[in-house]
């Protein structure tokens, strides 16, 4: 009874993060936030990796005194992720740096302002008629105005 | 409607993810090579750590990819956010207490930093954390004082330094006939700050580069202005 | 331990959440930090202290850092306005 409540709690746990994450990822329109919620999705996943090598009744794998023979946690999942939150924080430096950038050349962080800009830009510098959007219906259905100027 | 997609396809996700892990029984089923890696690891590496043993034992080719893929992060951050212009605004120096902090704070800092790279293989810590620790110490005066000037000549020949130590050791593995990357020298007693071959010197170049590199991307994002609007 | 693992799993969701609605950008990042934090601690409790150290350096305290660093250059670090 006991193992089963905790493992679903800490199941639970882990994929809520990567859901909210990627919930966050799907949903925004803040380039800002978009990385924070990145951020999120990805401990998530750190987490289900360590959690697919966690042993009951074991210990961490690290030999203390003479050599016990004790069970421990399988290591290599651990190994995996500490090398994985080193690299998200790279990731993470860079996509930042991108922002920045973005951001001093087009004064704007909302990702549907600076889709329409950067395309509108790349389709001036080389010659070509601007791409259709691809959210929009081509026709002249009508659309309901209000959609989409939340947030 | 847009929202709506997403939502419906996060719901599906969720569905998914829990279905998957459903299957598997929780904490119990024993990896195979987990479990060959805890019996083998301590007689044949000599770590007493056996994270350590397969970041840099088992898995070291793992660990020099991972080291690349920074390596290309922060030079591909640096290179984007490129050099700042003579004229920019600069911050204002920070107040009394986080300069007599940041001087206060500096050597511990390094000695903690030192202390848990060297100990990589007997406790838990290493490269990565002592390196992060590392960076955060060579930060911590710029942050206090920003019209110190960084030398990031500096900081791209340690980190190439490195670099080449981590490349250089395994390549002598080879010259010894093993593989690449295959730990060398005596194992030592298990426990002792010197065991366990080669695997602190690679966690000491790990750490330096891993401190390098993000030491020069912090003081890299701290240094770029943007035109306030 | 179950109920500590409870505890520990809703504040990190509680937090998660609270990233993506909150307004204010500098309070995003803290609270990106605090799932950060919980998480160590989790990981702890896992039986994996070389990860839940990692993830309290990096993830905590060098992310927080970098994260509220460029904040600071997009013009977005003020506590009062959102």
């Amino acid at each position: 009874m006991m193992p089963i409540e905790i493992g679903a709690v800490l199941y639970v746990g882990a994929i809520g993060l990567v859901v909210i994450g990627i919930a966050g990822i799907v949903l925004s329109h803040h380039l800002f936030r978009i990385i924070l919620a990145l951020v999120i999705a990805e401990a998530g996943a750190n987490l289900l990796l360590v959690l697919s090598g966690f042993r009951w009744d074991a210990i961490a794998p690290i030999i203390t005194g003479g050599g016990a023979t004790q069970t421990m946690v399988d290591p290599v999942p651990q190994a995996m992720v500490l090398t994985s939150i080193v690299i998200g924080v790279g990731v993470q430096a860079l996509a930042l740096s991108l922002t920045l950038r973005a951001y001093g050349a087009y004064k704007t962080l909302d990702i549907r302002e600076l889709q329409r800009r950067m395309s509108a830009d790349l389709a001036g510098e080389a010659g070509t008629p601007l791409p259709q959007s691809l959210e929009e219906p081509v026709g002249g259905r009508p659309l309901p105005a209000a959609e989409g100027d939340g947030r | 409607m847009r929202n709506l997609a997403a939502l419906v396809f996060v719901g599906g996700l969720a569905f998914l993810l829990l279905v998957i892990f459903n299957q598997f029984d929780f904490a119990q089923a024993p990896m195979v090579i987990g479990q060959g890696i805890l019996t083998d690891a301590p007689d044949r590496v000599g770590a007493a750590n056996i994270v350590t043993a397969v970041v840099l034992g088992y898995r070291g080719i793992d660990t020099l990819g991972e080291i690349s893929i920074l390596f290309a992060a922060s030079a591909a951050a640096g290179l984007v956010l490129g050099r700042r212009r003579a004229d920019a605004r600069r911050d204002p120096p920070g107040g009394f207490i986080l300069r007599s902090g940041a001087a206060l704070l500096f050597p511990l800092m390094l000695v903690v930093g030192f202390y848990i790279i060297l100990h990589g293989h007997l406790t838990p810590g290493g490269g990565f954390q002592g390196g992060v620790i590392l960076a955060a110490a060579f930060f911590l005066p710029l942050l206090a004082r920003p019209e110190t000037p960084v030398n990031h000549a500096g900081l791209s020949i340690v980190e190439g330094g490195a670099g080449a130590v981590f490349i250089l050791t395994g390549l002598a593995a080879l010259l010894q006939g093993g593989e690449f990357l295959q730990p060398l020298l005596d194992n030592g007693v298990l426990g002792e700050l010197l065991s366990a071959g080669t695997l602190p010197l690679l966690y000491l170049a790990v750490g330096l580069k891993v401190g390098a590199e993000l030491a020069g991307l912090m003081a890299r994002l701290a240094d770029v202005e943007v035109d306030e609007p | 331990m179950i109920w500590v693992a409870a505890l520990l799993v809703a504040m990190m969701l509680v937090a998660a959440v609270t990233v993506l609605l909150v307004r204010n950008h500098i309070a995003a990042v803290a609270a990106a930090s605090l799932v950060s934090l919980l998480l160590s601690v989790l990981f702890a409790l896992l039986g994996a202290p070389d990860v839940a150290m990692t993830e309290a350096a990096v993830g905590a305290g060098l992310s927080s850092v970098i994260l509220a660093l460029a904040l600071r250059r997009l013009g977005l670090g003020r506590v009062k306005d959102a």
